[in-house]
């Protein structure tokens, strides 16, 4: 056992011991016998791709927070918060709240009322075969690689937090999301992902609860912040945002605001299928538009897991992190800062839940992306395209069978990830390149009878096509920065602001232009798909409580108080 | 979830994990209370309030949503 564990684990950042291993262990074992119990119920394509339609409220929401919850970001956030202090915090308040919420409200109508099984699947159903087959390849091209990055990040955290050999990470990970997500699809998916929910608060609450006690409280964090880093501001969300300069992020207000809060996030949280493909699972439309509320709640929480542990590193860490780019033998990147935390104050026992909450956070994020993928090349690409008419079973043969080729695909971009680290960088940069205008394509498409296929098509493309010119602009000459992202001082982030923001809005305004000169769709055709043609259900019958608006509005005031309240 | 289907709702599955998971690490806490490990504010005993909070939950969660059988 020894041997085996040192085979496993030459060299680490933390140490664990055979309770955390166990604790490891019976979480592989859970999912798996998860995973052979709904395959019994996973039998249709409703079934499989869409867990049959009947998840509650509580369920499809917890789902869709957790879709987005996935170990890479919060090591990832958890280092920029340490990086940027409190500013991170900005990607789950304006960053997701009010796009989550306007998903709950205004758009989730159209696309349960629509059936449809996915984002592209709305596109075909308003726009028709173009804007539906571009986005249906790009969404399902983007998540297998996201799938392979998610795969190598965590068999590169786990080699450096844990010393586990790198090849072992990814085949282990690799099977055990292949068994039970081709086992019982998107159910699987999903209970894992509510799983994973508990694990994560269970696994990393006590972080900020210990740091706290030790930092003396709130204010005895500030404190110590500012008596460690006296040149910079971390605790502050606002009031630093007025100049590029003021700031550790280079950032601006009107990229906070409008890059982020209009643009990305909406289009993230809106129109990414990963995540809309939780929501779609709701048993009806009224638990399909409060499950984003419910997420919403505990989206404006999780910082207090993510940012706070960042905060406290800033606080009580004796050493200075540095950038990845920078580290030296016997340093620490700011990466590091959540294992870290873990092992200044998990022992035995709670570290291996702290970490069975990271391997789960990276698994359900691998499993979301297979499942959404399996659906949209099913769905979207496979029977418009392909096969138009086959039987359900097939296309549920065709959805197991398309998650293993998936996985496989991931398990080479893992490998080429190894070999090229800066991958990693151009995959997500190239995923920014398609939601940003996706957005501004949807809620064209909803909110305006007029516009046309062509216009959807063209708009989509040209907003496609912005973001990478923008992006690879700035890449070339760096004098553009100026000229793209509004101060020749915007980093990296504000950088990804500015570009979402002008690629939505080539997007609407092709769209626009285009649908002017072409033939409007017969308004017959328009039926549940666009605001005025689309009969909503009201709700007179049901308590204020019961409401979805209610639950939305006490929402938005909660998000309000915690920007005064950090301002 | 589904009643039609009968289903294990998901909450059971939950509390199964929760109620093992904080067994055994309240286990662990009351194993090491004389030989504290060298994290930072042990001698607090996180594992057994902790492990403690998380059966406790987890027993709650498993007599609620356990699976009934239909007659």
């Amino acid at each position: 056992m020894n041997n085996f564990l040192a085979m496993l684990a030459p060299e680490r950042l933390v140490h664990l011991s055979t309770v955390d291993l166990a604790i490891i262990a019976i979480y592989f074992l859970a999912v798996l016998c998860i995973g052979f119990y709904l395959k019994r119920f996973a039998k249709s394509g409703e079934d499989f791709f869409l867990a049959g339609r009947e998840m509650t409220a509580w369920v499809a929401g917890l789902a869709f927070l957790s879709a987005n919850l996935g170990s890479l970001e919060l090591l990832g956030w958890a280092g920029s918060s340490y990086q940027y202090g409190i500013l991170a915090a900005h990607w789950y308040w304006i960053g997701a709240i009010p796009a989550m919420l306007f998903l709950g409200i205004v758009m989730m109508p159209f696309y349960y009322i629509s059936k449809t099984h996915s984002v592209p699947g709305y596109l075909q159903l308003r726009y028709g075969k173009g804007a539906s087959g571009l986005s249906a390849v790009s969404f399902g091209f983007m998540t297998i690689l996201m799938s392979g990055v998610n795969m190598f990040a965590m068999a590169k955290v786990m080699q450096v937090v844990l010393g586990w050999n790198i090849h072992f990470s990814i085949w282990v990970s690799s099977v055990t999301v292949g068994i039970y997500v081709a086992s019982g699809g998107l159910f699987s998916a999903i209970f894992n992902e509510v799983l994973q929910f508990f694990l994560i608060w269970f696994g990393a609450l006590l972080i900020p609860i210990l740091g706290l006690t030790e930092a003396g409280g709130w204010k005895g964090l500030v404190s110590r912040i500012q008596h460690n880093f006296p040149e910079q501001n971390f605790t502050h969300a606002w009031s630093t945002l007025g100049h590029f300069q003021d700031n550790p992020m280079g950032m601006h207000w009107t990229g906070i605001v409008f890059g982020l809060g209009a643009v990305i996030s909406m289009g993230y949280w809106t129109t990414d299928f990963l995540v809309v493909q939780r929501v779609l699972s709701a048993k009806n439309l009224r638990s399909a538009k409060m499950a984003p509320i419910i997420g919403s709640f505990f989206k404006m929480a999780v910082p207090l897991i993510v940012i706070l542990p960042g905060l406290i590193g800033l606080a009580v860490l004796p050493d200075k992190l540095v950038p990845e780019s920078m580290l030296q033998p016997g340093q620490h990147s700011y990466n590091d800062v959540l294992p870290l935390m873990l092992a200044r104050y998990c022992g035995p026992g709670l570290l291996g839940l702290g970490v069975t909450a990271l391997v789960a956070g990276f698994m359900a994020g691998m499993a979301g992306n297979v499942s959404a993928f399996a659906t949209v090349w099913t769905y979207d690409i496979y029977r418009p395209f392909i096969r138009k008419t086959a039987t359900d079973q097939h296309y549920v043969s065709m959805g197991r069978r398309c998650t293993i080729i998936g996985l496989f695909i991931s398990i080479g971009t893992a490998y080429l990830a190894m070999g090229f680290a800066s991958i990693m960088d151009y995959v997500q940069a190239l995923f920014s390149f398609f939601i940003a205008p996706l957005f501004g394509t949807v809620l064209i498409g909803m909110l305006w009878k007029r516009a046309t296929s062509l216009g959807g098509f063209l708009g989509l493309l040209a907003g496609t096509l912005t973001a990478i010119g923008i992006f690879f602009s700035m890449k070339i000459d760096h004098n553009l920065v100026a000229v793209f992202a509004l101060s020749p001082l915007a980093k990296g982030l504000a950088q990804d602001m500015y570009q979402a923001l002008w690629s939505c809005l080539m997007c609407v305004i092709v769209t626009v232009a285009v649908s002017l000169v072409t033939a409007p769709k017969p308004e017959a055709e328009l039926a549940g798909l666009v605001y005025g043609f689309t009969p909503i259900p009201r709700e007179e019958n049901v308590s204020l409580l019961q409401k979805p608006i209610f639950w939305a509005c006490v929402a938005v005031a909660l998000f309000v108080i915690l920007q005064l309240i950090f301002w | 979830m589904s009643e039609s289907r009968h289903i294990i709702p998901v909450w059971f599955f939950v509390g199964l994990l929760l109620l093992t998971y904080g067994a055994l690490i309240l286990a662990s806490g009351i194993a090491e209370w004389n030989d504290l490990p060298s994290t930072v504010l042990a001698n607090l005993h996180a594992p057994v309030w902790w492990g403690g909070l998380m059966v406790l939950l987890g027993g709650v969660y498993i007599h609620k949503f356990r699976p009934r059988r239909v007659l």
